[in-house]
């Protein structure tokens, strides 16, 4: 539920995002103002996260200019930290897909520090499995829960 | 406390009844010699029982009062344990001709020959000083002999753990090998829509009884493992500053400690069989290696290294190799090396990955999850690959777990969401015999993932 919300949200902010002259100032239909640097503004106007094809941490071509403009999105908001989170559909072993969520978000970490970002702002942690976005058990699902999720801390 | 306990074979002696001693806190086991004493030896093994299961009557333990209500409750749990093995089968109490209190006094066979029981329990519970005695006798039927007599002198409370012990002895004198109807399970509960679930350790008699939770769900608790004492649990949790490790939790005074000092995630532990180190991964960058941690000094060995996820040790049980899981040749397979490290060698070359393996008690064999495109799976093999077993296949099951005989496995099942919130999912335990027969649910409150089975607690 929390994900189909937070996706009708994403939604709408990048509708208000379309008709604003400032991506930062950005206003969301529901009325409220999301601030610079927040993961409401990562989500609405930049993308939070990059997805991978099964059984795999390498960092997809159609998924690394999301990462580029988390980078660029970085250098905007200086203060930011970003906790990237690695996650695994559930055709695996909790185990094996504990390591393999690590090393996708290792994956995507590395990319942004490659796009310019200091690593000191970036840290990694690894879900598995076990924090799936969507609950489906179909490919639609898992395709969308082979992630890594930057997260502002 | 280690498995090389000098109190082990003194228990298993005196449950066996070759004198009188303690045979678990508060329990005091002292034999009921009878004229007719079989000597020792089995009167079946295992490999028959499982296509002709040993037919048994378990009349309730005779009683007056509340200590006839105790005699009924320990026979039922006796019969439920003997039955869910699937090596025996409890006669019809309604066929009994003789009662129990007359059979708690002299046995009449042929009244027993007649409703086709092979063995017989019979015995009676006693109020003793705010305590429980507890007699109990096996008889052969045929030849008319007693194969066993103990009577356990206990605190009330502890009558559920006196019906295991009585089970146990049932089970090694009829099928002479050791039981394990006196153990533990510790797994994972699970509750709440799985994008936010809360994960719990939980621990309970194998027949699910007795059942509590032992961390409070505020941090998510995952693959619990038991130390070869059962009083000691290793985990891996995100209560420390909310990063993965493994942990280190006693039972008994709920002290939690983190393992080791490593940079990053820590997973998969699984205690040496002697329980003076844990194995377990350690993430560095993108690649996940194989570490033993000893218990006593703290130093870390590092027993595998270069690219690659290394996953889901288990020593043997001689404590010489290690079995793992690794992608190192494009995707999971399992690997077996000596536990000083040295080269890997591939065991697995079915169709699919192959994934938490698990090596039995007994040395032969080694359990696993297998999948592919077709689903899930749940195997045997035995340590050098060959022999490979399908036991149980499914649309995910995972994490198999031996009895401490090594005759039966114990892993989690899941069912497939049917709609796109999930709905429909669902994940339970279930034991099997390690022939593949016999799959039968294991009772929990709630979902439950990652059992644990423990070793003989006397």
């Amino acid at each position: 539920m929390t994900t189909r919300l937070l996706s009708a949200a994403a939604a709408l902010a990048l509708l208000a995002a379309c008709s604003s002259t400032d991506q930062n100032a950005a206003q969301t239909g529901a009325g409220g103002t999301i601030r610079p640097g927040s993961q409401e503004d990562l989500v609405a106007n930049v993308g939070d996260r990059v997805l991978f094809d099964f059984d795999s941490s390498v960092v997809r071509g159609d998924q690394r200019p999301i990462l580029s403009r988390q980078a660029e999105w970085m250098g905007r908001n200086a203060e930011v930290r970003i906790q990237v989170e690695g996650h695994a559909d559930e055709r695996g072993t909790r185990e094996y897909n504990l390591a393999l969520g690590q090393r996708r978000a290792n994956a995507a970490r590395d990319v942004l520090v490659a796009s310019g970002v200091n690593g000191a702002r970036l840290s990694t942690i690894s879900y598995g499995k076990d924090r799936p976005a969507a609950l489906g058990s179909d490919e639609a699902s898992w395709a969308q829960n082979r992630r890594a999720v930057s997260v502002v801390q | 406390m280690n498995p090389a306990s000098p109190f082990a074979p003194t228990r298993r002696r005196v449950l066996l009844g070759a004198g009188a001693g303690l045979v678990a806190p508060g329990i005091m086991a002292v034999p009921l010699p009878a004229a007719a004493q079989a000597p020792a030896g089995a009167v079946i093994d295992v490999m028959r029982a499982r296509t002709d299961p040993i037919p048994v009557a378990v009349p309730d333990l005779a009683g007056t009062g509340e200590a006839a209500r105790v005699g009924r409750d320990i026979a039922r749990v006796v019969q439920a344990n003997l039955r869910n093995s699937g090596l025996f089968r409890p006669v019809d109490r309604a066929a009994f001709i003789q009662t129990a209190e007359s059979a708690a006094q002299t046995p009449r066979f042929q009244d027993w020959r007649l409703i086709g029981a092979q063995a017989l329990v019979t015995g009676r519970v006693l109020e003793q000083g705010g305590g429980l005695r507890v007699e109990f006798r096996l008889w052969d039927v045929l030849p008319e002999t007693q194969l066993q007599g103990t009577a356990f002198s206990a605190p009330a409370a502890n009558w559920r753990r006196i019906a295991h012990l009585i089970s146990d002895v049932i089970y090694e004198r009829l099928l002479g090998e050791k039981g394990y109807f006196d153990t533990r399970v510790v797994y994972v509960s699970e509750t709440g829509p799985r994008d936010r679930r809360t994960r719990r350790l939980a621990i309970m008699d194998q027949d699910g009884e007795n059942h509590r939770y032992l961390t409070d769900g505020r941090f998510s608790a995952l693959t619990p493992r038991f130390h070869p004492s059962a009083d000691r649990i290793a985990f891996m949790s995100y209560q420390d500053r909310g990063q993965p490790r493994v942990v280190l939790f006693d039972i008994g005074s709920g002290r939690q400690q983190v393992l080791g000092n490593f940079p990053g995630m820590t997973l998969s532990p699984r205690f040496a069989p002697d329980g003076n180190a844990v194995v377990l991964s350690a993430m560095r960058g993108g690649d996940a290696n194989i570490y033993v941690v000893d218990l006593g000094s703290r130093s870390e060995r590092q027993l595998t290294s270069g690219g690659g996820l290394d996953v889901s040790p288990c020593f043997s049980p001689d404590g010489t190799q290690v079995v793992f899981n690794s992608d190192r040749g494009g995707d999971q397979q399992l690997y077996v090396m000596s536990a000083s490290g040295g080269s890997p060698r591939r065991i697995s070359f079915g169709n699919g990955r192959y994934a938490t393996p698990v090596w039995s008690p007994r040395g032969d064999l080694i359990a696993f999850t297998r999948f592919g495109r077709g689903g899930f799976a749940i195997g045997v093999m035995r340590p050098d690959g060959s022999g490979e077993r399908i036991l149980s296949e499914g649309w995910a099951m995972e994490g198999p777990t031996f009895a401490p005989n090594g005759r039966v496995l114990m892993f989690h099942r899941e069912t497939r969401a049917t709609d796109s919130r999930g709905g429909g999912y669902s994940a339970r335990i279930v034991s099997i015999d390690i022939a593949g027969f016999n799959e039968r649910p294991v009772p929990t409150p709630t979902d439950a993932t990652d059992p644990a089975w423990s070793p003989l607690l006397s």
